[in-house]
């Protein structure tokens, strides 16, 4: 699905080099979390994923289901499938979320040469959705992400992966700002998602989150690559012992 | 009518016709609006119809004189409608009163110029709830054709009317709005200035409103190379609301564009609120003017005036200048103003794209998202959808 290899990426403004050689290889239908210590890069992976500007690529290369994303504007990329929740979702106010997410799916339609979604189908196909997730309609009438709480906001994103249906989902941070309740929700709305054609990177700084949501692969980032991966196993050893030990060895 | 011409020609002769020194048009020349020959200018052929659907009563000025064959039947209940020419005794007695008070504390020469010489207009006088909008519709046949139109809308205690004001009168155009807003009536002025890129627009509201009542104007700009929009607003009745709302929007690209609001609200009463909302979207050199002021009288307590400028720049190349002024003379009031000048988020803007939403789309998204608080002074959502549509029309032609 997702392939990573050798990624070398600075900042455009400055010579701070922040990812050093990153590869991972996520499978189809595999769920990969990302640990790591503050400033490790984790979010600039994310970002550099989904084509932010303000990055450069200096080496490497980052393919999903073989099409080479580097190439690609950042529209380019969602309708190739890959799908960014966003660790500060944005808030536009006067844009409707209806307004923004039916734009959104069917420009992603469009692009991949497939018929647009008419209004009565989409509010279906939203309604739906937004049920499962426990999102009452009231939000999906008010401009997007205005005036929602943390925990809206957050499965607000999951909703709109829900609606775009994407190949290749990178949460980052999902669970900052979240109650036990909230997680459980957004947790629940990433689960009901998982397919074998489907998969995911888990960007987060705790455990807790992965007690929701069950990776098969677990890996620790730090300064700029990826020094160890694991099994679940492995960030019940972070949660328990910290970050120390395991930089100590690699740094 | 022949005395109130003649006293607003003596007042031009005594003010003058207005330059470059003058404080109030230091950022707009003001001699495009005085040059003997018109400038041509073609009408806005790429518009569709506003409002088409709408149930309405339709008044239509072609060339700034009144097409009668074009127009609907000018009869609705509550509202008693009349040419300039066959102006009833009311609107005799009140064409250019308000227009005279408002020459004080800032001239307004055009405005003056328009009482002298207007050569049509429509006089309302609204005793009633009006079933439906009136709208005046201004079409334009000749490229060089000058109109100079003085409207006059008296709304009878208790009494509401919606106007609609669309299209461009001429290729130059001197258009003056005189409204008389009695106690706890409800006036709505919505008006979409569709123009050519050579047009050039001078407007004046001049508005009085007595206690309990409500005034709401919204104007759209798009295009028009030079437009100076003048709103004189007096609140004398007590617990009164007044808002004044504008969405400009302007390319460069298409020949200049240069937009200027210049308002003026006075506090005279208790208890009242008054709201500006101007927002311009500014892209390939166009420039913006915001002239805006509040002036609370003494005793005017608990008046609740805010103010708002913002403009959105497209690119580097264009300008925008600002003049928030708040003047005070009570002591318990609520009164404030801000001024921003931005661009595009571009975190807002790697949102929408990181969803599929190519660049331009989402640069028109948030341009809308920009626009929202003024259109939101809107109150009729089925008028507010046909302003919309009407922007995303504007967007469409201009992406890239």
């Amino acid at each position: 699905m997702l392939e990573i290899k050798n990624l070398h990426v600075k900042l455009q403004e400055e010579e701070k080099v922040i990812l050093k050689g990153v590869n991972l290889h996520v499978g189809a239908g595999q769920v990969h979390a990302i640990m790591g210590p503050n400033g490790s890069g984790k979010s600039t992976l994310s970002y550099v994923l989904s084509g932010r500007e303000g990055y450069e690529v200096t080496a490497g290369s980052a393919t999903l289901l073989g099409q080479d994303l580097l190439a690609l504007d950042p529209e380019e990329r969602a309708a190739a499938g890959l799908f960014l929740a966003f660790q500060y979702p944005v808030e536009i106010p006067g844009v409707g979320n209806m307004v923004f997410l039916r734009t959104a799916l069917n420009a992603q339609r469009k692009a991949r040469n497939e018929p647009e979604v008419s209004a009565g189908e989409f509010l279906k196909l939203v309604r739906e959705k937004a049920k499962t997730l426990k999102i009452d309609a009231e939000m999906l009438k008010r401009p997007v992400n205005v005036g929602f709480s943390g925990g809206e906001k957050k499965r607000n994103e999951i909703l709109q992966m829900a609606v775009l249906e994407p190949r290749m989902c990178v949460l980052d941070e999902t669970d900052s700002g979240l109650d036990v309740d909230a997680m459980k929700l957004v947790a629940d709305g990433v689960n009901a998602l998982r397919d074998a054609g489907r998969s995911f990177l888990v960007i987060t700084h705790y455990q807790r989150l992965l007690d929701h949501i069950a990776p098969d692969v677990v890996h620790i980032m730090a300064d700029g690559r990826i020094i160890r991966t694991g099994g679940p196993d492995l960030a019940l050893e972070v949660e328990k012992n910290g970050y120390a030990d395991l930089l100590a060895g690699v740094l | 009518m022949q005395s109130a011409r003649a006293d607003a020609a003596a007042r031009l002769a005594d003010m003058g016709l207005p330059g470059r020194r003058d404080e109030y048009w230091r950022w707009t020349n003001p001699a495009p609006f005085m040059a003997e020959a018109v400038p041509e200018a073609g009408a806005f052929r790429a518009d569709t119809p506003i409002f088409a659907d709408m149930p309405k009563v339709r008044l239509v000025f072609t060339d700034g004189v009144f097409d009668a064959a074009a127009s609907d039947d000018p009869r609705l209940a509550g509202v008693e409608i009349a040419r300039l020419a066959d102006a009833p005794q009311w609107a005799g007695a009140f064409y250019g009163s308000l227009e005279a008070s408002g020459q004080a504390p800032v001239r307004r020469p055009f405005a003056a110029l328009n009482t002298a010489r207007a050569s049509d207009g429509v006089m309302l006088r609204v005793t009633g709830r009006a079933a439906r909008p009136v709208h005046i519709s201004y079409r334009q046949s000749s490229d060089t054709s000058e109109a100079i139109l003085h409207h006059c809308v008296k709304l009878e205690e208790g009494a509401e009317l919606t106007l609609l004001e669309t299209g461009t009168a001429a290729a130059r155009a001197n258009l003056v709005l005189e409204v008389d807003v009695g106690a706890g009536a409800r006036f709505h002025h919505i008006r979409p200035q569709g123009r050519s890129h050579g047009h050039r627009v001078y407007s004046a509201i001049f508005a009085r409103i007595s206690a309990g009542a409500l005034f709401k104007s919204f104007t759209l700009s798009m295009n028009g190379r030079l437009t100076r929009n003048e709103a004189m607003i007096e609140i004398v009745g007590d617990n009164a609301l007044a808002h004044i709302a504008g969405a400009a929007l302007g390319d460069g690209a298409d020949g200049d564009f240069h937009h200027d609001d210049t308002v003026f609200i006075t506090h005279g009463a208790e208890g009242g609120e008054s709201r500006q909302v101007f927002k311009k979207v500014l892209r390939h050199g166009a420039t913006g003017i915001f002239q805006g002021k509040i002036l609370v009288q003494p005793g005017a307590q608990k008046t609740d005036g805010y103010q708002i400028s913002q403009a959105l720049m497209l690119d580097d190349l264009c300008q925008f200048l600002a003049k928030p002024e708040l003047e005070i003379y009570a002591d318990d009031v609520k009164c404030s103003h801000g001024s921003t000048t931005g661009a595009i988020d571009e975190t807002a803007l790697f949102y929408l794209r990181s969803r599929g939403v190519p660049r331009e789309e989402a640069v028109s998204l948030l341009v809308l998202s920009f626009l929202a608080d003024a259109i939101a002074e809107i109150d009729d959502e089925a008028i507010a959808a046909e302003i919309l549509a009407r922007l995303q029309d504007w967007l469409a032609r201009h992406r890239g």
